[in-house]
C-alpha cells in the first residue's frame, strides 16, 4: 500500500498573530512553526498503518525552504521519503493542483492530510484533490481502518458521527482521535537526516486567489464584572443591555 | 449570470444558516445588478421552497431525485455545478456546514473557482472582487482578492442578519444527470444527537470546562442551556477526558462557533480555546479564579463558584 501524507508548516497554536509590511505579511519574528496539528494526526495514523499492514509513507509539503524542519520531523516520526513543492501555499486550488499532479504519477492508495490547516482554516484542499483525481474525499475523519482494498471510516457530522465504508483510493481529511500524536525518537531523528527529500517546482495555473492584506480583530471593550451574589443581574443585562436573549 | 446559492434542508425545512446565505447571495446579486437563484436538493414542499423568496431569491431550482434524499457531498456538488452552468453563475454562495464543507471543495475543483472560506462580510467590488474572511482560527482576518472567473464564497454563521419580505420565489424542478461515481461511499450507521440544539447552528451556547470537576456534574450546565434554548459545549480537556463527546469540543482544534452569546463556566481561557469562540457577539465568563485569562476576552464576568452561580442563572432565566 502506498500512502501520501500532506503536511503544512504553520505557526504554533499558542502564537500571538501579528502582521508586518503594512499588514501584508505574517510577522514571523519569534514564531515557532510546527506541523499542522491535524496533519500530525494524519501522519501518526499513516505510520500506524505502515506498521500494521506494511506500506510506504511519503510526506508532501507545498511550501518554501523554511518548511524543511517540519518535513524532517515527519521523516523522523516514520515517513519513508518526502517531497517539497517549492511554492508559497496560499491558494487552496493551487495547492490541490500540486498534490494532484504528484499523486497522478505515483498512484497512492490513500492520500491523508489534516481536516484543515490552522493558518487559513479553509479545509478545502482534500476535497479539491479528490475532485481533480476523480476519487472520493471524506472529512473530518475520526477513525480509519483498512482491510484489503476497503476502508472503514468514522466521520464527524454536526452533533454526531457516521460510519462509512469506501473502496481505495481515497483522499481523507483527518482529525482526532484517529491516532495519538507521535514524538520522534533519537533513532528516528538520526535516520531522518539521510532519508530522501525531493524538491520539485510547482506546475499548473496561476493562483486563483491572493490575500491583499490582513487585519487583527478589534479588541473587546472592557469586561463588566458582576458580583457572584448578584448573579441574577447578568440575565437582566443580557436581556436589556446586550439584547442577546 | 444570476448569483447561485446552495440552500440546505434540515427535515424538509430551509436551515437558518441557509436563509442567511440566500439573503447574502441576494445582496451580492444586487451589487452585481443580477438576480439570486437558490438551489435546493432533497425533499421539501413547494411552499417551503417558495419561502426562499422571503430572503431575496427570485427563483428556486429544486433537485428532488430520490437518489439525493440522503446528504452526499459529492453528488450534491455535481448538482450545484450543473445549476451553476445552467444559470451561467459566476458567484456561488454556501453557508458553512458539515455538508457544505464537503461540497465547496468538490465544487471549486469542478468549476475551477476562486474560493474563499469563512467569509464574514459582503464583498467589496470597488476594485475587483475582495472578501473578508476569518483566518488563524479567528485570531485574524484576511482580505482575499478572488481572481478566477467563477467565485465561491462559504460564509460563516452570523455574517449577515436576514431581513424578510413577503416575496415568494418561483420554483422549477431541476434534474441534472447524476454520476454513479458520486455514490460509492456506503453510510453504514449514523449517530446524531436528537432534540438538542446543534452547536454549529446555535445562537446561544453554554460551555463548561474542567471547573465542573466531572461529567456527573453536567446537569447544571444542561439545565441552564435548556432554560435558554442554548446548545452545550465544552473545552478540549473535557473532551479529551471523555467527559463530553468530541462534537461538543470548542476551540482551535475543535468546533469554531460564532453565536450571539457564549457562556463559559469553569474554563480558564487558553489561547487555543479563545480561538474557537472569539467571534461570538457576547462572551460571559464564570470562574472562581479572578486571574483566569478568559476574563480579559469577556464582555461580562462573574468571579464565583460555578456550582452556585449556574443554578441561580437558570432560575433567573426561568423567572423563578
Amino acid at each position: 500500500m502506498k500512502i501520501l501524507v500532506c503536511v503544512t508548516s504553520v505557526p504554533d497554536t499558542t502564537t500571538k498573530i501579528a502582521f508586518t509590511d503594512n499588514n501584508t505579511r505574517l510577522n514571523k519574528a519569534g514564531v515557532t512553526f510546527i506541523t499542522g496539528p491535524y496533519d500530525d494526526y494524519a501522519l501518526a495514523r499513516a505510520v500506524e498503518l505502515k506498521e500494521k499492514l506494511g506500506a510506504s509513507v511519503t510526506v508532501l509539503n507545498v511550501g518554501e525552504a523554511d518548511a524543511e524542519p517540519v518535513i524532517r520531523k515527519c521523516l523522523a516520526i516514520g515517513a519513508d521519503d518526502a517531497i517539497r513543492v517549492n511554492a508559497e501555499p496560499t491558494d487552496a486550488y493551487f495547492v490541490a493542483e500540486q498534490i494532484a499532479a504528484i499523486a497522478k504519477d505515483a498512484q497512492y492508495d490513500l492520500i491523508l492530510m489534516g481536516r484543515e490547516s490552522i493558518d487559513y482554516n479553509g479545509g478545502q484542499v482534500h476535497g479539491i484533490v479528490g475532485e481533480m483525481l476523480g476519487i472520493p474525499s471524506i472529512s473530518p475523519v475520526m477513525l480509519l481502518d483498512i482491510a484489503g482494498d476497503t476502508a472503514q471510516i468514522t466521520r464527524e457530522i454536526e452533533g454526531g458521527k457516521e460510519e462509512l465504508e469506501a473502496k481505495l483510493p481515497l483522499v481523507l481529511g483527518c482529525q482526532e482521535p484517529i491516532a495519538e500524536w507521535k514524538i520522534p525518537n533519537m533513532r528516528g531523528i538520526m535516520t531522518a537526516r539521510t532519508k530522501p527529500l525531493k524538491i520539485v517546482e510547482p506546475t499548473g495555473t496561476d493562483k486563483l486567489t491572493a490575500v491583499g492584506s490582513y487585519e487583527l480583530p478589534a479588541p473587546r471593550g472592557s469586561v463588566k464584572m458582576i458580583k457572584a451574589e448578584e448573579a441574577e443581574t447578568l440575565i437582566q443585562l443580557l436581556r436589556t443591555e446586550a439584547k442577546v436573549i | 449570470m444570476s448569483v447561485l446559492i446552495f440552500a440546505e434542508l434540515d427535515e424538509g425545512k430551509l436551515k437558518k444558516s441557509s436563509q442567511e446565505a440566500i439573503f447574502y447571495g441576494a445582496k451580492v446579486a444586487d451589487m452585481l445588478g443580477t438576480s439570486a437563484t437558490a438551489i435546493v436538493i432533497g425533499q421539501a414542499d413547494d411552499s417551503e421552497l417558495a419561502s426562499a423568496g422571503r430572503f431575496g431569491a427570485t427563483k428556486v431550482l429544486h433537485a428532488a431525485d430520490g437518489k439525493l434524499n440522503e446528504p452526499n457531498g459529492m453528488a450534491y456538488s455535481t448538482v450545484v455545478a450543473a445549476a451553476a452552468q445552467q444559470e451561467s453563475s459566476k458567484v456561488v454562495v454556501l453557508a458553512k456546514s458539515s455538508l457544505a464543507d464537503a461540497m465547496t471543495a468538490r465544487l471549486a475543483g469542478k468549476l475551477k473557482a476562486g474560493l474563499a472560506a469563512n467569509v464574514i462580510e459582503l464583498p467589496d467590488l470597488s476594485a475587483g472582487f475582495r472578501v473578508k474572511s476569518s483566518i488563524y482560527t479567528g485570531k485574524a482576518f484576511a482580505y482575499n482578492d478572488l481572481k478566477a472567473d467563477v467565485k465561491i464564497l462559504a460564509i460563516k454563521k452570523n455574517t449577515i442578519t436576514p431581513e424578510e419580505t413577503e416575496a415568494t420565489a418561483s420554483v422549477e424542478t431541476f434534474s441534472p444527470a447524476l454520476n454513479e461515481s458520486d455514490f460509492v461511499i456506503t453510510v453504514k450507521k449514523t449517530e446524531k444527537a436528537t432534540g438538542d440544539v446543534l452547536l454549529p447552528e446555535a445562537d446561544l451556547v453554554v460551555s463548561a470546562g474542567r471547573g465542573l470537576k466531572g461529567p456527573e456534574n453536567w446537569a447544571i450546565v444542561e439545565d441552564l442551556a435548556k432554560a435558554l434554548g442554548a446548545a452545550t459545549a465544552c473545552s478540549k480537556p473535557v473532551s479529551d477526558l471523555d467527559w463530553r463527546p468530541h462534537h461538543e469540543h470548542v476551540g482551535q482544534t475543535g468546533i469554531k462557533v460564532s453565536p450571539n452569546l457564549y457562556i463559559a463556566a469553569g474554563i480558564s481561557g487558553a489561547i487555543q480555546h479563545l480561538a474557537g469562540v472569539n467571534s461570538s457577539k457576547v462572551i460571559v465568563v464564570i470562574n472562581k479564579d479572578p486571574e483566569a485569562p478568559f476574563f480579559k476576552s469577556a464582555d461580562y464576568g462573574i468571579v464565583g463558584d460555578v456550582f452556585d452561580v449556574l443554578p441561580r442563572l437558570t432560575k433567573a432565566v426561568q423567572g423563578l
